[in-house]
């Protein structure tokens, strides 16, 4: 069903008037949106990047299988085409003795002249590297990888990998926990100050009932007046987001990148997560109006 | 003439038990005028309540304009009360609205044409004279105005059907007298008008019939009937 224009325009007179004469009640919602949005805008900050980073790691996640000192260049063949063979891999890179030092080098930087004597009597054995199709199965491919002839030695990344996912689970539920809880209390604020300054408006709800205002009509004002609040409410945790990241991104993002780990993008991260909080901001408020006036619909 | 409101063998029970109505047999004419009268705790305001369904019978049929509202979805309840004018003991107005707008709300909460609203409103206000005081707030009006202007908004909509729940109970008797001067203009309209009242002196003197209830029964159903309780 199309609403007349006149009544759309009725309905956001009706809840900007609302919100100016209780001011107050106004603000006080407002601000407990606020408050909930900041928290999570900041945690969900830190949980997307956790995320991020551990999807990076996991897909950087390779088996690295040593070839026998003693392997002649045919054992070394058959070993790569059986390899290819194994169930989940996906693929196979040889890696010479001479380029697994060369990588090492580069990887120390400045530190890298400790190894200039060895450059000539390299020590590191061939390998071969191995991508498994799916992160979790790096595990099972290692311990197959392991039982072919001519294999020294595999290495994964045990453990690390494993302990990273534990934390950032842990993490995440925690948060999950939080945030829910917080936007409950905000929704329940929001719900007890519009119920506050319903005493007056309950007079006319009932009139409005009593004459024939379907249910629809009676809530859209309070449906615009939630939405305003929430957005309203969103207003400085976006802004807040946008500020910290910044900080967040250009500043620390450097120190990290030394470590192999990179942030999600400023741009990316704080469209989306502005997006996001608005979106949970004007949920909240219309949720919060919405549930306060049920009970003065049943007439 | 037609029937306008019916009620089959209509019980009512409370959720704590109390049953405020056993079986209630009643047809109402069209453009007939009714007095529900009887003892408080008769069942009166539940009689009242089931006829613009703010309250379901537990039992029973309530044909109101040929329509069987007892079974009547809760989201056509809207279009039905748009049929139906209810005046209340307490007036209900809003008082930060003036006169003119206390009747157009009710028009335009129903999406009524603004044109056509700004008219009815003006010819609804003559009928219960009070045209000059359009620009007043209700504090400004006395008790009969107020209950004047909350007639005026109920009948905006051209209802078959006008209930009114003791509307001379918060009045002086000389006030009261106007107020039945109005109901008689509505009915001579061919409105149906339910009238529940304590007041003996109107019964007694502007003779229509009269429904008694009395612990949940019409215990009597006479035209032209008397008030028939001792004060």
């Amino acid at each position: 069903m199309v609403m007349k224009l006149r009544t759309l325009q009725r309905h956001v007179k009706e809840s900007f008037k609302s919100l100016g004469r209780n001011g107050w009640m106004t603000f006080a919602s407002v601000s407990a949106v606020t408050v909930a949005l900041v928290l999570v805008g900041l945690f969900m900050m830190v949980l997307f990047n956790l995320n991020k980073i551990a999807g990076d790691i996991e897909s950087d996640v390779e088996v690295r299988v040593y070839v026998d000192q003693s392997a002649t260049k045919a054992d070394q063949t058959q070993l790569a085409s059986s390899l290819k063979q194994l169930k989940n891999v996906q693929s196979v890179t040889f890696q010479s003795k001479t380029q697994g030092l060369n990588s090492l080098m580069k990887s120390l930087g400045n530190d890298k002249n400790v190894f200039a004597d060895v450059k000539s009597d390299n020590p590191l054995p061939n390998a071969y590297i191995l991508k498994t199709k799916q992160p979790e199965q790096t595990a099972s491919v290692a311990s197959q990888a392991k039982t072919l002839p001519h294999v020294s030695d595999v290495r994964y990344g045990q453990g690390t990998v494993e302990k990273l996912f534990h934390v950032i689970n842990i993490a995440r539920n925690v948060g999950i926990v939080l945030i829910l809880g917080l936007l409950f209390t905000s929704v329940f604020l929001i719900a007890n100050t519009i119920k506050l300054t319903i005493v007056a408006r309950r007079r006319e709800i009932e009139i409005m009932k009593l004459v024939g205002a379907t249910n629809a009509f009676v809530r859209w004002p309070y449906f615009i007046e939630g939405l305003i609040m929430g957005v309203l409410g969103s207003v400085i945790p976006v802004f807040l987001v946008i500020v910290v990241y910044h900080f967040a991104y250009y500043n620390l993002g450097g120190n990290l990148s030394s470590m192999f780990i990179s942030l999600i993008p400023y741009q990316t991260m704080t469209t989306n997560l502005s997006l996001l909080l608005v979106g949970i901001g004007a949920v909240i408020g219309v949720w919060g109006s919405l549930s306060s006036i049920r009970k003065f619909l049943k007439i | 003439m037609d029937d306008m409101i019916v009620m089959q063998n209509v019980w009512k029970a409370y959720p704590n038990g109390v049953m405020a109505l056993n079986g209630v047999d009643l047809s109402v004419k069209e453009g007939e005028f009714i007095y529900v009268v009887g003892p408080s705790g008769a069942g009166k305001s539940t009689f009242i309540k089931m006829i613009f369904r703010e309250l379901k019978p537990t039992r029973g049929k309530i044909f109101v304009n040929h329509k069987n509202i007892a079974n009547l979805r809760e989201r056509q309840v809207p279009y039905f009360r748009r049929k139906i004018g209810i005046v209340f003991q307490d007036f209900r107005l809003l008082p930060k609205l003036t006169v003119y707008e206390n009747v157009a709300f009710a028009l335009e909460v129903i999406e009524e044409p603004p044109r056509m609203i700004k008219r009815r409103v003006m010819e609804v206000l003559d009928l219960v004279g009070l045209k000059h005081k359009m620009r007043s707030f209700p504090d400004q009006l006395s008790g009969g105005e107020q209950q004047r202007v909350s007639i005026a908004r109920s009948i905006c909509n051209r209802p078959p059907v006008l209930i009114a729940d003791e509307p001379t109970g918060n009045l002086d008797p000389e006030t009261s007298w106007q107020i039945m001067d109005v109901f008689k203009r509505i009915n001579e309209q061919g409105t149906t008008i339910v009238m529940a009242t304590h007041n003996r002196d109107i019964v007694n003197t502007v003779k229509h019939r009269v429904i008694a209830l009395e612990g949940g029964m019409i215990v009597r159903d006479e035209e032209e009937g008397a008030y028939g309780y001792e004060a």
